[in-house]
């Protein structure tokens, strides 16, 4: 078959030869653009606008000159304490939640993996947090940790009102970070270890190798493309997480649980400083790049 | 015997997944007397399904999930018909747009919404669509369009374009061919596409926090954290219970795409 008998015959149309592009370029266009202007106008326009934003001392009111101030909002964020804390925070909470999540949802796949008795309510349970609306989850959760009414403190035999306690509410919400998150990456796992050739595991075991050796010789290093991948996306997600958050904890006690996208929703949306917040935003979106970016070529490298 | 310790992993796994699930199932069917109870009972002495009827009389319920079905409705559906001819174009041409809208698609999960929904707000605000539902429409079907399109011109190229030659050489013109050939075998593809949209904007919160600030055109996640109001013990019931409803479409959807789960994570996209 011939390269252009790869597409569907196109039947003529009178318009098609007045122009110097291909009529399949100008075909390409048209299919698009439903798509492209709404992407142009509400997605890549406001995303331009809003870099542009973070160097001026734009506000969020109607009646407000706004003027370029260069890197001033950026000299602001660097000797802003309660940014630091809040970028501290997101930083454990990003990375806790992440490196916990993997390790528990590769504990989960792995046992799922093993065909035992009653791994299908396990794997219908492994879904359901993933079905469920992050506010749900954040208000179920909030029934769990009530210092009256609540289950832990129940269970636990303790008085303590965890979300509202100034060193336990990071560690309760990242814990809530973890059940929320772990289906996703506990259904991928899965399947990458479903794809894990037989052959591989039985050749193992001839030349010796106990349960130990074959998990580190066979199953990591086979995983590892769907490890980096995901682990990726949950840092991604999780730094940039706000719902599930807002709703437990709205970032208190005094700051404790404050991320750095409610940090940023509260300089725009309640103090009104659109400039300040956009730059807030930039930084988080290279710092997010920056450490992607490592990540992914360090993997890479190592791969080799 | 040396499966003792998988099966203590395993119920420790499914204890955590399900306990706050079965509390709040147990707090939704609570009367709010044993509610003031200081030491919680797991299972309720005498279940009631009062909170039901008494959460659908608070807060606007009624009127917070009928909202959120229409911008749901009007977001899927808006969404699909937008991307399905780009998602065509992506899966049948190759060139530099198709690497550029597969870059974009990528880009938007990295950056965080916060960039964007600055100057998102200013332009709804200017074109009168703050505190609106199209404006949350709008808002809704830009930021479900990327992972939409990817899972689209996944399941276009499933579609062999051999099956679009053939139906031109028996004479079929190009609409025609789409349609006779292209359209059913694409079918369950653009369903899954449309639950899948319909879900994320029923869910969805953050948006809706921002653009929505009258109680009157809330959505129902808003209208469910309102409910978590300083009145303390006593709405915890209805509160359970109306966040039970809210959860019952997305279980609906994910009862659905349950086969396509097991075989991989939407395996249909993910095919290059």
């Amino acid at each position: 078959m011939t390269a252009t008998a790869t597409r569907p015959a196109p039947p003529r149309r009178p318009r098609a030869r007045r122009r110097g592009i291909s009529r399949q370029t100008r075909e390409m266009w048209v299919l698009m653009l439903p798509a492209l202007v709404p992407v142009l106008l509400f997605s890549v326009g406001p995303l331009l606008y809003g870099i542009g934003l973070a160097f001026t001392d734009a506000r969020n009111t109607r009646v407000h000159e706004t003027s370029f101030v260069g890197l001033e909002n950026f000299g602001r964020l660097l000797t802003d304490d309660e940014f630091w804390s809040s970028f501290q925070i997101g930083a454990i909470w990003a990375v806790s939640v992440t490196v916990l999540q993997f390790l528990a949802a590769l504990g989960l796949a792995l046992l799922l993996n093993q065909k035992l008795r009653f791994s299908g309510l396990a794997r219908v349970l492994s879904v359901v947090p993933w079905a469920m609306p992050p506010v749900v989850i954040g208000l179920m959760w909030k029934l769990v940790y009530h210092p009256d009414a609540g289950l832990l403190n129940d269970l636990l035999g303790t008085e303590v009102n965890w979300l509202a306690d100034f060193s336990l509410a990071l560690p309760a919400i990242i814990v809530v970070g973890i059940w929320a998150g772990m289906p996703q990456t506990t259904v991928v796992l899965l399947a990458g270890l479903q794809n894990v050739p037989k052959e591989l595991y039985e050749a193992g075991e001839m030349d010796g190798a106990g349960t130990w050796r074959r998990f580190w010789s066979i199953t990591l290093p086979q995983l590892r493309p769907i490890i980096v991948a995901i682990t990726s996306l949950d840092f991604v997600w999780n730094i940039n997480q706000f719902g599930l958050v807002y709703v437990l904890t709205q970032g208190g006690p005094g700051g404790r649980t404050r991320l750095p996208m409610l940090f940023a929703y509260e300089e725009a949306f309640r103090y009104r400083m659109a400039g300040y917040a956009s730059m807030l935003g930039l930084a988080m979106a290279i710092v997010v790049l920056a450490v992607l970016g490592l990540y992914l070529w360090r993997q890479m490298r190592e791969a080799k | 015997m040396r499966r003792v310790p998988q099966y203590v992993a395993l119920l420790a796994y499914v204890a955590f997944l399900a306990f706050p699930l079965l509390w709040l199932l147990s707090t939704a069917l609570k009367t709010p007397q044993e509610m003031a109870l200081t030491e919680p009972t797991w299972i309720p002495r005498e279940p009631t399904l009062a909170n039901f009827t008494d959460a659908f009389g608070e807060q606007d319920l009624v009127g917070a999930s009928v909202r959120s079905l229409v911008v749901a409705l009007f977001a899927s559906v808006i969404t699909v018909v937008i991307s399905l001819p780009a998602a065509y174009a992506m899966a049948r041409y190759r060139g530099l747009v198709n690497k550029i809208a597969i870059g974009w698609v990528l880009v938007s999960q990295v950056f965080p919404f916060i960039l964007i929904i600055i100057p998102l707000f200013m332009i709804l605000r200017d074109l009168d669509l703050v505190n609106t539902l199209p404006g949350l429409v709008v808002v809704h079907v830009t930021f479900t369009l990327p992972f939409a399109l990817w899972m689209l011109q996944g399941y276009v190229r499933a579609v062999p374009p051999e099956l679009e030659e053939a139906a031109a050489v028996d004479g079929a013109g190009r609409v025609r061919s789409i349609v006779t050939v292209v359209a059913p075998l694409l079918a369950p593809g653009v369903v899954a596409t449309l639950l899948f949209s319909f879900i994320s904007s029923w869910n969805e919160f953050m948006f809706a926090l921002v653009i929505l600030q009258d109680p009157e055109v809330m959505t129902l996640p808003l209208t469910l954290v309102r409910f978590t109001g300083p009145e303390g013990v006593a709405r915890l019931g209805p509160l359970a219970a109306a966040s039970l409803m809210a959860t019952i479409p997305s279980l609906i959807f994910f009862a659905i795409i349950q086969r396509r789960l097991k075989s991989g994570l939407m395996a249909g996209a993910v095919k290059g």
